[in-house]
């Protein structure tokens, strides 16, 4: 009786020995990156008090394919993305290395987006690209949430990997905040829900087989398992909505990229983490 | 002709003789069955990766034949014995006859 408990007991240490995910675990990347998945929540996200990565929130199987970049799945379409990145396209024959180089030249960028630019209108990374592409190359610009877009601004967001999420709130910024705080806390759809019933209220929760995250925007475009693909923060907004039977807002309007805004800054102080792995 | 078609490995770089390392390789292919249809109804004529090989200096360590079922994006994970310092080498079988190729180095520790 008593060396069956003790095995039980060994068996018990070896297995915590083994186990490098879990609830409490601290997401390190190649064994030497160390993520912040767990930070104090900021000032604006009054109904906070600590913010947590959705990292956090996922199986032990799940978490481990994002702590090594050859298991994460995401790699895949970051390689396709820096094969576009070098490809010319367009009637003007440049490609985005033509212009910006090196792609690590975006490091940071991620981190800040999405931004109010100079003609006082807020802008996504996805428009940015889109905008390239129009004005710049001559090409066609992508769909919002296409392969190639989801691509090339995953590998754009590599390059910010690690740095806390800080994107600016205030001045020209702020009415956007506040339109997409407004969304965020408006009940809508057939359930009658707003974001902040499951992802304030409820994060951490089991809702039927899914376990709540906050959700937090620092890993997008994420991969996910149900879909094997790149998914994009408004592709994820609109899933949200669907859920909850309501009729999405337009990829790319003026309502998702406000929303964006706001989630965004509910993570000011989590790592970047640029493709992330979730289920 | 599969496109976007890219082989990744990733092998230690040093190990000790007689060692047992793990091997770890994807190759990003579409693996498209032969079974499905498009949008007219024609079938998608299979194209998959067929056959995968790893040589350690000449020496053949893994021989896999792949079947259609084998979803997109296949991976494999193995280990192996290292008894000298030397190249790994990787090749994987496309249906539509292309080959493609990695080479790894081992050196001793």
């Amino acid at each position: 009786m008593n060396t069956k408990l003790l095995q039980t007991v060994a068996a018990l240490s070896l297995l915590a020995g083994v186990a490098v995910a879990g609830e409490d675990a601290t997401l390190i990347i190649n064994d030497e990156e160390t993520m912040v998945t767990e930070a104090a929540a900021p000032a604006h996200a009054e109904n906070l008090d600590r913010i947590y990565s959705g990292w956090v929130f996922r199986a032990d199987e799940t978490q481990v394919l994002q702590m090594d970049d050859f298991d994460n799945p995401a790699f895949v379409f970051t390689d396709q993305g820096q094969d576009l990145y070098d490809t010319v396209d367009g009637t003007a024959g440049e490609s985005c290395a033509n212009c910006h180089g090196d792609v690590d030249s975006f490091a940071g960028l991620t981190a800040q987006m999405p931004r109010v630019n100079s003609d006082g209108e807020l802008e996504t990374l996805t428009e940015l690209v889109n905008n390239c592409r129009t004005e710049r190359m001559g090409a066609e610009a992508w769909k919002y949430s296409a392969s190639q877009m989801t691509a090339v601004t995953a590998l754009i967001g590599l390059q910010s990997r690690g740095m806390p999420v800080d994107v600016a709130i205030d001045g020209a910024a702020a009415p956007y905040w506040e339109r997409g705080k407004e969304l965020y806390y408006t009940r809508v759809g057939q359930l009658d829900m707003s974001c902040s019933n499951c992802h304030e209220d409820n994060y951490d929760v089991m809702i039927r087989a899914d376990h709540l995250s906050q959700g937090q925007t620092n890993g997008f475009p994420t991969y996910r398992l149900k879909n094997a693909k790149l998914n994009s923060r408004h592709g994820r907004f609109k899933g949200c909505m669907k859920n909850i039977r309501a009729t999405p807002f337009k990829e790319g309007g003026d309502e998702f990229k406000a929303l964006e805004l706001y989630v965004a800054s509910r993570g000011n102080g989590l790592s970047v983490e640029t493709p992330s792995v979730r289920n | 002709m599969a496109s976007g078609v890219k082989p990744r490995v990733k092998v230690p770089k040093t190990a000790s003789a007689g060692d047992a390392i793990t091997i770890k390789t994807l190759i990003s292919h579409k693996m498209e069955s032969g079974q499905r249809k498009d949008k007219e109804g024609n079938p998608i004529p299979r194209s998959i990766i067929n056959r995968f090989t790893c040589d350690f200096n000449g020496q053949n360590v893994l021989d896999v034949t792949m079947e259609p079922a084998i979803s997109t994006n296949p991976y494999f994970q193995f280990q192996a014995l290292v008894p000298e310092a030397g190249d790994f080498v990787f090749t994987w079988y496309d249906d539509d006859g292309e080959v493609y190729d990695a080479k790894k180095s081992v050196k001793m520790a």
